[in-house]
């Protein structure tokens, strides 16, 4: 086991390196805070390179990326330049624990959402609610996040008042708390997740049912659930403790493995929202030029997704004792 | 009950087709896909106004009988715009799914046929890209390349073969074991001939469906793209995507104006999902909920995005 996690870090970290210079390279060449400037004919050469110089970038790529590496390895993520040289960490502290605490709520109630309405239609295979389930799930897939963000914000900003005449029942189409909120305030903090989480939701919850629904079936036609039936346990035991619970193996890897693809999901959410996480701290400093917060966020990113796809693995073996051997 | 000798004289893609039929929501699902194909292709002759055409005196107009879902700040017809947006939606989504399948089936021959240091480094290579949060590393591409179809073609592609690399490969390893494989080496087949005459007949299935879910999942990403404006730029021309970014501003004015590109994204992509759905069941591609990633089609093409 030691041993594994050993392996698997050491062939980590050379990937993260990778990264890290594709990042760079890349970061520098999107996230110029002076490719304004250049096109300023008022400004000087000298005057642009003096300044560049005071932003530190002046000297060549390779020399810039060993110094950048030499802070970031001890925990020194540089300083923003478009926030009036404030650290970077700070700023990504904050939209980290945004981000984590969209995550964490939106994946537990897809999960839960996602693992009954699997269950019931493998139960149920072809009836009714499984078709229904199953239309409701390839609509979720089929639609981009993002759209659904507009429509959401639509029916509960708009819509609902003019239309309908219902009162809105509060929940904000934008941002983290309402204006002039100090401090922490759960119930307009939850009231400001509520539609983010639900766009998030929506697709994740399609997704987690039709692994759910796939798994138990499988599950439900192997040999051990059929000994429990012989053994003449209800079918409700025979559902819950043979089926359910080896059927959630594969999805909560599933679950996990999917980690990467959620940043992606975060993105657009987060920057539909206005909600301040990861996802529109990499947005804003992709489009406003300040690479040190790009390069701070993608590589944080990166490493919170192997990080992840470490423990689903490692996980995964302590479900399902078969594999723990160097699941691959 | 047809006598045996009459069902194995059938032509395999007549079985497919039967079976695919047999269904009545693949073919909802297939006659919805042409009908948008024809449109979209057809717009020149079909739509309203012509491509970009401006009304300024009717600017942001509600639908009505002039422009059956309204116009936008220019004044163009947003049906219009739709039907001509479709194109290139529609032409990126299905060239990136080609692309990527093609590279994706070369990797996966190669590495499952090859075996030993090739596959060890092409798998290498195919999991570490899948570990990455992909979208954040397309849109640092897109941003490095520029806007035009071919650029977000590019972006899409070289980030979307991975999936089926992975099937391909497992389906190879299987297969190189097989008796008709050694036959074929016995009678003095190259590894070329074994992959592409041998094999790669042996995949059609696995790769069919893995194209179809591949187009949703590249129109997904397109339109995120578009939607973040990094995509094909609006002053080339209109797609789904942009036409949803650029006019968010207007939503709550014009709704439609962000209503009628969403709803075709939706369309088409739940169509062509009905239909990669349909052909696995006619090609009886095992979806084994116990593979790390068969076809859930969400992580085609990253993104999601059907995925986001």
């Amino acid at each position: 086991m030691a041993r594994y996690v050993l392996t698997r870090l050491a062939t980590t970290i050379p990937i993260l390196l990778a990264i890290s210079i594709a990042a760079f390279w890349g970061a520098n060449e999107v996230a110029d805070p002076t490719v304004d400037l250049t096109l300023n004919p008022r400004i000087a050469p000298e005057d642009l390179a003096e300044y560049r110089q005071h932003l530190g970038l002046g000297e060549p790529l390779i020399a810039r990326y060993v110094g950048w590496l030499g802070n970031l390895v001890q925990g020194d993520f540089g300083t923003s330049l478009v926030q009036n040289g404030a650290d970077v960490w700070p700023i990504v502290r904050t939209a980290v624990a945004n981000t984590m605490v969209l995550i964490a709520v939106a994946v537990v109630l897809s999960l839960a959402v996602g693992i009954a309405i699997g269950t019931v239609s493998a139960i149920r295979r072809g009836s009714l609610v499984d078709n229904a389930a199953t239309l409701v799930s390839f609509v979720g897939i089929s639609t981009p996040v993002f759209w659904l963000g507009l429509m959401l914000q639509l029916f509960f900003g708009l819509y609902l008042a003019n239309w309908l005449g219902v009162a809105p029942p509060r929940l904000p189409t934008a941002g983290l708390y309402s204006p002039g909120q100090q401090g922490f305030d759960l119930v307009d903090r939850a009231r400001h997740l509520a539609l983010p989480v639900i766009a998030l939701s929506w697709q994740l919850v399609a997704v987690y049912s039709r692994y759910m629904r796939a798994s138990l079936l499988d599950v439900m036609s192997s040999d051990h659930v059929r000994a429990a039936r012989g053994r003449g346990l209800r079918e409700r035991t025979v559902v819950v403790r043979h089926g359910v619970r080896n059927a959630l193996i594969p999805v909560s890897t599933q679950a996990a493995t999917d980690a990467g693809q959620l940043v992606g999901g975060l993105i657009v959410t987060e920057q539909v929202f206005q909600y301040p996480g990861m996802g529109r701290l990499f947005l804003d400093a992709l489009f406003g030029g300040d690479y040190p917060v790009l390069l701070a966020s993608v590589m944080i990113t990166a490493t919170a997704v192997f990080a992840v796809n470490l423990a689903a693995d490692l996980f995964y073996g302590v479900l399902d004792p078969r594999i723990r051997r160097g699941p691959r | 009950m047809a006598p045996a000798e009459a069902v194995l004289a059938e032509r395999p893609i007549v079985v497919v087709w039967r079976r695919f039929a047999s269904r009545r929501l693949s073919i909802v699902a297939l006659a919805a896909l042409v009908i948008i194909g024809a449109a979209v292709a057809g717009a020149d002759l079909i739509a309203p106004y012509e491509l970009g055409q401006q009304n300024l005196d009717r600017v942001l107009a509600p639908p009505g009988s002039d422009f059956l879902l309204g116009t936008d700040t220019l004044g163009r017809d947003t049906l219009s715009q739709v039907l001509f947006g479709g194109r290139i939606s529609l032409l990126i989504g299905v060239s990136v799914a080609l692309i990527a399948s093609v590279c994706g089936t070369l990797v996966g021959l190669v590495a499952g046929y090859q075996g030993g240091r090739t596959d060890a480094v092409l798998m290498r290579l195919t999991d570490t890209l899948l570990a990455l949060p992909l979208l954040m590393v397309i849109v640092l591409l897109a941003r490095i390349l520029g806007d035009s179809p071919a650029d977000v073609i590019l972006v899409l592609s070289v980030f979307g073969w991975m999936p089926l690399a992975r099937i391909i490969r497992a389906k190879a390893l299987a297969l190189r074991e097989q008796e008709f494989v050694t036959a074929a080496r016995s009678m003095g087949a190259g590894s070329g001939r074994i992959m592409f005459r041998h094999l790669l007949p042996n995949l059609v299935g696995e790769i069919t469906v893995a194209v179809s879910l591949a187009v949703a999942g590249a129109i997904l990403a397109e339109s995120v793209l578009s939607y973040l404006g990094l995509g094909v730029s609006a002053a080339h021309t209109p797609t789904w995507g942009n036409m949803i970014g650029g006019n968010e501003g207007f939503m709550t004015v014009e709704p439609w104006l962000v209503w009628a590109p969403g709803l075709a994204i939706v369309v088409t992509v739940l169509a062509v999902n009905y239909v990669g759905d349909g052909l696995r069941d006619a090609f009886d591609v095992r979806s084994d909920g116990r593979e790390r990633e068969p076809y859930s089609g969400r992580s085609k093409g990253a993104m999601a995005g059907r995925r986001r």
